[in-house]
């Protein structure tokens, strides 16, 4: 592995078994690698596999009894040691999730607790995995809010989940991810389900905090706009495989794959029908409908 | 009847509106206890008056919370508005019968954003199709049945499909089928509520090429609901954009897209992330204020700033 490598997956498998005997491979042999700072953006549509292939850097598929079936997935830990997943034990895991690999999902009110203070649960992070007392906790958690810039921080942390908007969410649910300072950050679609003014501040946020901390980031998203906002490489995903890799530039200057080229053509560009005076069709682009 | 792009902009300086709302106001109450004590009332509609002609696309944009489904939902009078007025070809429909109200309803159709708890799972497509038309008495069951099929090939969909039942789609066939349902009752307005936001990107263009298909081919009007301002710009002949309840800014789309007037316009746009890694902008901004609640006390009352004209098809609300 390279010296700046944090992440490199190697052909990985993942499969579900279903009902009569029946197995779903959502993931057939992907591979990519994340270098220190650098953010690469999964992208495909529902049901592509980019998920599964996320989340099981973090060994956390298997709770939804997925079985990995073959590859290797070498992470670099904060201390610069460099440790196969796949092959480490589940308490090993527990040390790792949070501290070294931390996930952030696509809708912050069920990654939060709601009978919990924002507090309570950022420092939980902390006390579990920087041997810090509570009280210390407190205040690390205090300036991890104050870090993903939410206003009144003192005043928030003593507030339930329920009382932030959307935004303010997504911004604690960050908050809880970087306490421990992590060499990666999955983000997975961690702007769906906010409005368009809010995902710019949130995008804009984790650009920041990636200057500021250095981490790597695994980007998952649908959206190729958010794609040309925040990539530097770029894996297209169809069908629990990768059909196309490069950097962001090559995506969208260059994309080879008809697949990559579809997914492009279909994204409405603001400001592409600034001089026409009727609206027009979206360019024909011919792709399959898949079913589950 | 077949109209080009550009006899439908004629019409709409010429024709008389298929749809004038005018100061419409919708609020909801919010009650506790057992008699009921009101302690809080959202805000949820505010003066909106818009006029929407035969043929064209109208499209209603804003972020979450903002009013714009109460906005469909108030025209469908699915919720009752507090006043105003709601003209269809020039007759009232607020206060109406409920007879009335049915034939008013049958000639605006709504397509809703989830595809998936719009159609019954329990039906199978070709009744929920020919439902609506026997709901009517439009046409007896069995030629009903026939124009069932017709529809959904219309819709890019083959009459094989009749029998199925809704599990056996996807979104966006589920999305097409609940497009061919409404187009049942020859409806001169259909409303859009999200009606592409929960498909694929690939997906959502061809939803969205269909629809301009049978706006050019039935001359049906488009209220097009959507938070995307990108596929607004797309498909809009004119556009509001909705701000807290409010109209804050309402005009042909060429004047608002290339010269928005209003702050919250200009930020709502300069936030659409541009599909284009080489412009993407280098400043990061860090700001974090955030849209203001619409739940208010009873005894608010709702300040209201008059709109300022900036052509004769381009309105913008004054700022404070």
């Amino acid at each position: 592995m390279n010296a700046n490598t944090i992440v490199d997956v190697k052909d990985l498998h993942v499969s579900f078994p279903l009902e009569q005997g029946k197995i779903l491979n959502a993931v057939k042999g992907v591979s990519f690698q994340i270098s220190e700072g650098k953010t690469l953006a999964l992208v495909g549509e529902s049901g592509s596999g980019k998920s599964v292939a996320a989340m099981t850097i973090m060994r956390l598929t298997e709770h939804d009894s997925a079985v990995i079936d073959g590859g290797k997935i070498d992470l670099r830990l904060r201390s610069g040691e460099t440790v196969d997943v796949l092959s480490l034990p589940l308490a090993r895991m527990n040390d790792i999730r949070g501290a070294d690999v931390s996930i952030v999902f696509q809708d912050p009110m069920s990654s939060l607790n709601p009978v919990f203070t924002i507090g309570d649960q950022i420092s939980e992070a902390i006390v579990r995995h920087q041997n810090k007392t509570e009280k210390q906790a407190w205040e690390i958690a205090l300036n991890a809010l104050q870090l993903v810039r939410v206003p009144d921080a003192e005043r928030r942390m003593k507030q339930y989940p329920h009382q932030l908007s959307g935004g303010m969410r997504q911004r604690v649910v960050i908050a809880i991810a970087l306490c421990c300072r992590p060499s990666l950050l999955i983000a997975d679609e961690p702007t769906t389900a906010l409005d368009v003014t809010i995902q710019a501040q949130i995008l804009d946020l984790i650009r920041n905090l990636q200057n500021e901390i250095g981490m790597a980031v695994l980007f998952i998203t649908h959206d190729m706009g958010v794609v040309a906002e925040v990539a530097d490489f770029v894996c297209v995903m169809k069908q629990g495989k990768i059909v196309e890799t490069g950097t962001v530039f090559d995506i969208f200057e260059a994309p080879k794959h008809p697949y990559t080229r579809a997914l492009i053509s279909a994204v409405p560009k603001l400001g592409s029908m600034i001089d026409k005076d009727h609206p027009e069709k979206f360019p024909v682009v011919e792709t399959v409908e898949t079913g589950v | 009847m077949k109209m080009s792009e550009r006899d439908v902009t004629e019409q709409i300086e010429t024709r008389k509106p298929l749809l004038e709302i005018k100061d419409l106001v919708t609020r909801f109450d919010l009650k506790n206890g057992l008699f009921g004590r009101v302690y809080g009332r959202i805000f949820a509609v505010e003066n909106v008056s818009f006029n929407i002609y035969p043929g064209e696309t109208l499209a209603l944009v804003g972020e979450s919370g903002c009013g714009k489904s109460t906005i469909a939902r108030s025209i469908m009078q699915l919720d009752r508005p507090v006043s105003g007025s709601i003209k269809f070809e020039g007759q009232e429909t607020i206060g109406v019968s409920p007879k009335k109200l049915k034939a008013f309803r049958r000639n605006l159709q709504m397509v809703f954003q989830d595809p998936f708890s719009s159609l019954n799972p329990r039906m199978t497509i070709g009744k929920a199709i020919a439902d609506p038309m026997l709901v009517n008495k439009l046409l007896p069951s069995a030629k009903a049945k026939q124009r069932a099929g017709e529809l959904l090939e219309r819709v890019g969909l083959s009459r094989e499909h009749m029998n199925r039942y809704p599990h056996a789609f996807s979104g966006g066939q589920r999305q097409r089928i609940c497009i061919s349902r409404v187009l049942g009752l020859d409806p001169k307005l259909i409303i859009a509520d999200e009606a592409v936001a929960s498909l694929d990107v690939t997906i959502q263009a061809q939803v969205i090429n269909l629809l301009m298909d049978l706006q050019a081919d039935l001359g049906i009007s488009l209220l097009f609901i959507s938070h995307d301002v990108a596929v607004v710009e797309r498909i809009a002949h004119r556009v509001a954009v909705m701000y807290l309840g409010e109209i804050v800014e309402i005009g042909d789309r060429k004047s608002v897209f290339r010269n928005p007037q209003h702050p919250y316009t200009q930020k709502l746009f300069s936030s659409v992330p541009v599909p284009d890694p080489r412009l993407r902008r280098s400043e990061l901004n860090l700001n974090f204020d955030e849209i203001p609640s619409a739940l208010q006390m009873p005894d608010f009352v709702p300040k209201h700033l008059p709109m300022l004209k900036v052509s004769e098809t381009h309105f913008v609300r004054e700022t404070a």
